[in-house]
């Protein structure tokens, strides 16, 4: 396992960690800023260019930001008052997450055996996954699209002031 | 010889890398083109702030500077100095580390920007199955730089002018891909050499760029309207116009951070203009078949140096456009002017060769602007003004 | 550190932690809008699980573990986009973002 790996690993490791722990909420974001580039590098590292420019694009460009402007207009980023941030159940949420930490690490090293060795670097042009898109992959594109646009709307229709409300 | 001329820095690389063993010579070759980037592109920000303020001075009728070397060339040297030597003011309830981390952020983005530009032939810095979607990736990115500035400053103007800066960098970046999907369906590839490549054919003497086809130009106006909003540039500098916000999101920043937010601001203009000059003014391309003679770098440059007086003429001309005005320009004209100009860009590709595409996607893209602008000044009214107080 | 017979267990494992971390944010803050960070990371340790698998198994010309990775994407950011919308409407409903305050379903 090169160095890079281990590297890239390392920082991105610690910045879920940072955006999970920190108290301040914008330096959470900012820390998931760096976790979503860190994958970004990881992708890069595994030959899958495309999979990663489109992270840096849409991840890092788009909802980083939107997760920031959310914290801004809810005025969550002034301290809490009371309580701290971590909810009255946070041992049950730690020991939840640990059990499926340890029960995926085991699944993965026990079948070490069976995951294949190192094979050759694939050669993916942005042709071949235009081609895709187009061809093998067109349906769910299409419904994606759909996806996308209501999703859209709807989030216009929740987030809206709505007639007669209290501004 | 003039073959030599077009290829001169890439056989000087080659004859200073000649000198190490043969397996630094990759790594050598990316540093040395490194090295020529943040030489020249930095040089070229030089030129560009003398160029503004001497041009925008003559538009409002008053010499601009003049006392620092001849016609004030000098000016640039002056202002390194200046901003060297002053004071590095962080207010107290700043958040120290984002404070320091924002300009170090834009300045490294925008710098990665210039990796994928063609200056010339044979001269990118990286050459990229994707590179026209890395640039893009690179350009969300800023946005990030922009909101820490804005928020760390503790400071309602700074934070104000962030969120306006924000939404308006993300409102125009639809447009600004969107102009540049046509280029990339044309040619067939997201490669931005490929790109240069496909238009640098000529026929009858007159080269195949673009922006001289109607769906070409349509789209060049609309991603100049998209770069100038997206680099904060009159008419969409709200969020750092002088008289609204103080500075904007740069208020609480002196001294050498200061500079290097106007570096990485001037510098994605110039990374802008370049990627305009890319896809639709031809790259390192010369306009006529005749004047291939002339290397294909001072093309390129000259292109963009182009671009960049229209913009700071663009700045001393028009007056600011207002935060809702800009938005709803950008949603309600220009994302469906896009979206027309990419079925009027297959109409030209299915009508097959001739002069009737020429006359049909023409009158099409003109119809529906003349329309869309009527339409769109019909509810406005300009008789006497009328007045609304604050309660 | 090459106690890893596969490069394929390393990414797997960062992966695994990634989701795990996501979860554990989740499951044990009090503020809305750091749920959503946790199910991003979540998502995104997905994501890294996909793209590992596609690049080394067998037939990666298919370009199935790419498209599974770019379609997630894709769908996350609608899913970031309407569950922070969700939770700016409940913020001006309700006037806060702690999850412990609300818990009752009457309005």
């Amino acid at each position: 396992m090169s160095f890079v790996f281990w590297l890239l690993a390392a920082i991105t490791v610690a910045g879920g960690l940072a955006a999970v722990l920190l108290k301040n909420l914008v330096h959470c974001a900012l820390a998931l800023t760096v976790v979503f580039a860190g994958l970004a590098l990881l992708f890069l590292q595994l030959d899958a260019q495309f999979a990663g420019f489109a992270q840096i694009l849409v991840y890092v460009g788009a909802v980083a930001i939107l997760v920031v402007f959310a914290i801004l207009l809810t005025r969550s980023s002034e301290t809490p008052k009371d309580g701290g941030v971590f909810s009255r159940t946070w041992g049950a949420g730690l020991a939840i997450s640990a059990a499926v930490f340890a029960v995926l690490g085991w699944v993965v090293l026990q079948s070490e055996a069976g995951l294949p060795r190192e094979i050759s670097v694939p050669n993916v042009t942005v042709l071949q996954i235009g081609n895709a898109l187009m061809g093998r992959y067109v349906l769910p594109l299409e419904i994606v699209a759909l996806l996308l646009t209501a999703a859209l709307i709807g989030a216009v229709i929740v987030a809206m002031h709505e007639k007669g409300d209290a501004k | 010889m003039l073959e030599k001329a077009d290829q001169l820095f890439v056989l000087l690389r080659d004859w200073v890398v000649g000198f190490l063993p043969p397996g630094w010579r990759d790594a050598a070759g990316v540093v040395l083109g490194v090295i020529g980037i943040v030489a020249v592109f930095p040089g070229l920000f030089a030129i560009t702030t003398v160029l503004e303020r001497k041009g925008l001075g003559r538009m409002q009728n008053r010499i601009g500077p003049n006392r620092t070397g001849p016609f004030g060339i000098l000016q640039p040297i002056a202002d390194a100095i200046k901003s060297l030597t002053k004071e590095d003011i962080v207010p107290l309830n700043a958040d120290a580390v984002v404070h320091f981390l924002a300009p170090v952020f834009l300045v490294v983005v925008v710098f990665m920007g210039f990796a994928v530009l063609p200056v010339g032939r044979n001269m990118v810095l990286v050459d990229m199955d994707a590179s026209l979607l890395f640039y893009f990736a690179m350009g969300a990115s800023t946005e990030v730089s922009i909101f820490m500035a804005g928020w760390s400053s503790r400071n309602k103007y700074s934070l104000l002018g962030a969120m306006r800066a924000v939404a308006q960098m993300i409102s125009y970046e639809v447009p600004l891909l969107m102009s540049s999907i046509v280029v990339v369906m044309m040619t067939g590839s997201l490669s931005l050499v490929r790109i240069v490549e496909a238009q640098n054919q000529y026929t009858w003497g007159l080269p195949h760029w673009y922006i001289f086809t109607p769906w070409g130009c349509a789209a060049f106006v609309m991603y100049a309207i998209a770069a100038t909003a997206e680099t904060n540039r009159s008419p969409f500098d709200l969020p750092e116009g002088e008289s609204e916000l103080v500075a904007g999101y740069f208020t609480e920043y002196s001294g050498f951070k200061f500079a290097l937010f106007f570096l990485g601001e001037y510098l994605g203009m110039l990374s802008i203009s370049g990627l305009g000059t890319t896809l639709f003014l031809g790259g390192w391309s010369a306009p006529l078949a005749a004047l291939n003679w002339v290397p294909s770098w001072i093309w390129f440059f000259s292109k963009v140096m182009l671009s960049i007086v229209v913009l700071i003429w663009v700045r001393g001309t028009l007056p600011r456009l207002r935060q809702d005005q800009l938005m709803n320009f950008a949603w309600k004209f220009v994302v469906p002017m896009t979206l027309l100009n990419l079925m009027v860009a297959a109409l030209w590709r299915f009508l097959g060769e001739g002069w009737a595409r020429w006359v049909v996607c023409s009158a099409i893209l003109v119809i529906v602007y003349v329309a869309a602008g009527r339409a769109g000044m019909r509810g406005k009214h300009f008789g006497p003004r009328t007045y609304r107080y604050a309660e | 550190m090459t106690g890893f017979a596969t490069p394929l267990t390393g990414y797997l494992l960062v992966a695994a932690l990634l989701f795990a971390i996501g979860l554990a944010g989740a499951l044990t803050r009090r503020n809305a809008i750091l749920v959503l960070i946790g199910i991003e990371l979540m998502l995104n340790a997905a994501n890294l699980n996909l793209i590992a698998f596609w690049r080394y198994l067998p037939h990666p010309e298919a370009l199935t573990g790419m498209m599974f990775a770019i379609f997630s994407i894709a769908v996350a950011a609608a899913e970031a986009a309407v569950g922070l919308g969700l939770v700016i409407s409940i913020h001006r409903h309700a006037h806060t973002t702690d999850l412990d305050e609300m818990n009752r379903m009457k309005g």
